[in-house]
């Protein structure tokens, strides 16, 4: 009897699937490192890849391509990472399953700032734009929230949706009117606004990894909380939880990390929903796990689906945000298919 | 009901009624302004008496250039243009009662840009083939958004979503090809993503001016209907009308002309959503708003035009102006919308 009661408590702090999933996510994480610098537009012998690896002294041709493809994977893991947990918050601060930073236009808010930064202040590194793409993302996220959660029933699905939408409308002709008279701008936004993390450099790393940390680090903190909240704010405020603290200080760590990945990799859609949504199937709703498991989902998919766009389209590639955008819209319109009238 | 209040009414109606015909004529006017605007008016300003020479077919020493072959398919496209984008996002918003339910926002015009974008950079094929593929996608795009939205159980708010869903994989297909084009495909190809009357030329702008002229006596004719449409479903059947089979033509007729227009000049950004509702605040109840939207429809294109040749240093195309002015008003009827609990 008293075995079976601890049995029951344990598996009612860790969700049931928890050690299958992780494990999971483990052999694909190897699987996608592997894949993402054993595979490319180039292909690469197997002995050639591990000479570029372990001699660094190396100095021919393709062994600096292997070590550029390990910069990449990182990178990419990285920016999946931060927008995969940047997703799982949004989603629990909106309590809205399809809020994803592509979604609600802060993809754009940043792009528009990036833009000015190169039209207009002579900016052209990552480490300078970084601040302004974070400025507006956060700009832009609180536009898109004010409006979507005006009125009775609160920030809906189609609401924050809809408010996303029409802001990346104005957001993007703004931007368009920026580039047009400006060529030189044009190529370097042409580029960047696809978004690829083909770009990726030990020192992009090196200014990404700050927000990273902080973003993830607040992300946990939170996670709790957030779990309270999501039984309704009147139980967590019984519960103890300042809510409107909480909520703010999630939604900007939201936004920092995908502003901050937008700012290196260029707008990569839907990570944030995609990420979250296979580790909430799997493990339900415990933010706990879902926020560091939705990091690494996160990584995996960008970095696979990064891996299927320099395949699919040799010798040149597919940017990573236009596969992405593929993989999820589906995704997008199963949830709109599935979810019930009045959720809407 | 005394003779007294029967004549009120009567009165009240011919009044309505005229004050209507002169809207109609009001917005004829300011059409016909903008026109000769945009043939006078350029790098060199002609006088309405060379232009008319040109458009009689005379020829004009220089006039007859930059008149007969740059300014008057410019002028046409966007007086073509705009109206179809008019009339068909009104046939929209007013057949799923909801200003939000037009053509840019659930992704059809999306769908049209793609394949023509497609047919340009990838299959290098014909003007022709290129106004059909972009119909087809039209078509294609709203078939698929509808079957995905009846699905399960329909509502306007599942269509929306549905739609921007896949507007979102249409314009990633976009940007892809965008990136692979040949440096020379990719003006006319950018033309898809802004929309933009630069290089209008008479023969892609012909096939439009044929569908219109058929599509709008149809429109017309079924424009009564569609006000019966309004009062909802069940007031439309118990007034005679067969709602499915009125339905079906009039969004099939909305979606082709939208298409075709789509791939003439490209998806002119709001167009399609800012025309009904001006049209409706301006006509009032009772009458048709269907060809007054046509007409809002074409003096936004046109006046966005000129703005954007020559308020600026810079050429912007048309699509970049409307946008500027169209989404914040998007924005407002969001706003108003969610505070009345509309959405």
């Amino acid at each position: 009897m008293k075995q079976l009661n601890v049995e029951q408590r344990k598996q009612s702090f860790l969700p049931k699937n928890l050690g299958k999933l992780t494990i999971i996510l483990l052999i694909l994480l190897i699987v996608s490192i592997i894949a993402s610098i054993a595979f490319g537009s180039r292909s690469i012998g197997w002995s050639t890849i591990l000479d570029g690896l372990f001699h660094p002294e190396l100095m021919d041709h393709e062994s600096s391509v292997v070590r550029q493809r390990v910069v990449r994977t990182i990178f990419s893991f990285m920016c999946g990472g931060a927008l995969g947990v940047s997703g799982a918050l949004m989603q629990s601060v909106t309590r809205n399953p399809i809020a994803d930073p592509s979604i609600l236009g802060v993809n754009t808010g940043a792009s528009l700032f990036v833009v000015s930064g190169i039209a207009f202040l002579n900016i052209s590194s990552a480490n300078e734009y970084v601040w302004l793409a974070i400025a507006g993302a956060i700009l832009t996220a609180i536009f898109v929230f004010t409006i979507g959660s005006l009125g009775g029933s609160g920030a809906t699905p189609l609401k924050l949706v809809l408010a996303g939408a029409a802001t990346s409308a104005i957001l993007t002709s703004l931007v368009t009117a920026i580039m047009i008279p400006r060529q030189n701008v044009m190529d370097q936004f042409r580029f960047w606004q696809v978004g690829s993390v083909g770009a990726g450099t030990w020192d992009s790393i090196q200014l990404l990894l700050p927000f990273l940390i902080v973003g993830i680090v607040i992300a946990l903190i939170t996670a709790p909380a957030l779990n309270a909240m999501a039984l309704g704010d009147e139980v967590a405020i019984g519960l103890g939880v300042k809510t409107g603290t909480i909520r703010l200080i999630s939604a900007f760590a939201g936004v920092l990390l995908c502003g901050a990945a937008t700012a290196f990799a260029g707008p990569i859609a839907f990570i944030g929903l995609l990420a979250t949504h296979v580790i909430r199937l799997m493990i339900g709703p415990d933010l706990r796990f879902v926020i560091p498991l939705s990091a690494i989902s996160g990584g995996i998919i960008l970095t696979i689906s990064d891996v299927v766009g320099r395949l699919i389209a040799r010798p040149g590639e597919v940017e990573v945000g236009i596969l992405t955008a593929f993989i999820g819209a589906p995704i997008l319109i199963y949830i709109t298919m599935k979810a019930k009238m009045r959720s809407l | 009901m005394n003779n007294e209040t029967l004549q009120t009414i009567i009165q009240s109606r011919t009044k309505r009624k005229r004050r209507y015909i002169m809207t109609l004529a009001l917005l004829f006017v300011i059409v016909l302004a903008l026109c000769s605007a945009m043939l006078m008016l350029g790098n060199t300003i002609y006088p309405v008496k060379d232009v008319i020479a040109v458009l009689l077919g005379e020829e004009v020493k220089g006039a007859s250039f930059a008149v007969g072959t740059l300014r008057f398919p410019r002028m046409l496209a966007g007086l073509l243009a705009g109206f179809a984008f008019g009339i068909g996002g009104y046939v929209f918003q007013t057949m799923l009662r909801n200003p939000l339910a037009n053509p840019n926002v659930i992704g059809i015009t999306a769908g049209s840009s793609a394949s023509a974008v497609f047919c340009i950079v990838v299959l290098n094929v014909s003007n022709t083939m290129i106004s059909i593929a972009s119909v087809v996608g039209g078509l294609l795009t709203v078939l698929i958004i509808y079957g995905f939205s009846r699905a399960t159980s329909f509502s306007i708010g599942r269509l929306i979503l549905i739609g921007i869903g896949i507007q979102a994989m249409l314009n990633a297909f976009i940007s892809y090809l965008m990136l692979i084009a040949k440096t020379n495909d990719l003006p006319t190809a950018l033309r898809w993503l802004n929309g933009s009357l630069n290089g209008a030329k008479i023969e892609t702008v012909m096939p439009l001016l044929i569908l219109i002229v058929i599509c709008t006596p149809i429109l017309i004719y079924f424009s009564n209907h569609l006000e019966m449409l309004e009062l909802g479903e069940q007031a439309a059947t118990s007034l005679g009308v067969s709602t499915n089979k009125v339905r079906i033509i009039l969004l099939v007729t909305a979606v082709l002309v939208i298409a075709l227009a789509t791939a003439t000049t490209g998806p002119i950004a709001f167009i399609s959503f800012l025309a009904g509702p001006i049209a409706r605040r301006i006509v009032g109840v009772g009458f048709s708003a269907l060809i007054p939207s046509g007409l809002i429809g074409v003096i936004l294109v046109l006046a966005a035009d000129l703005i954007g040749q020559f308020a600026f240093e810079v050429n912007y195309p048309v699509g970049v102006i409307t946008g500027i002015i169209g989404a914040p008003y998007l924005i407002y009827l969001l706003i108003k919308m969610n505070r009345k609990g509309e959405i």
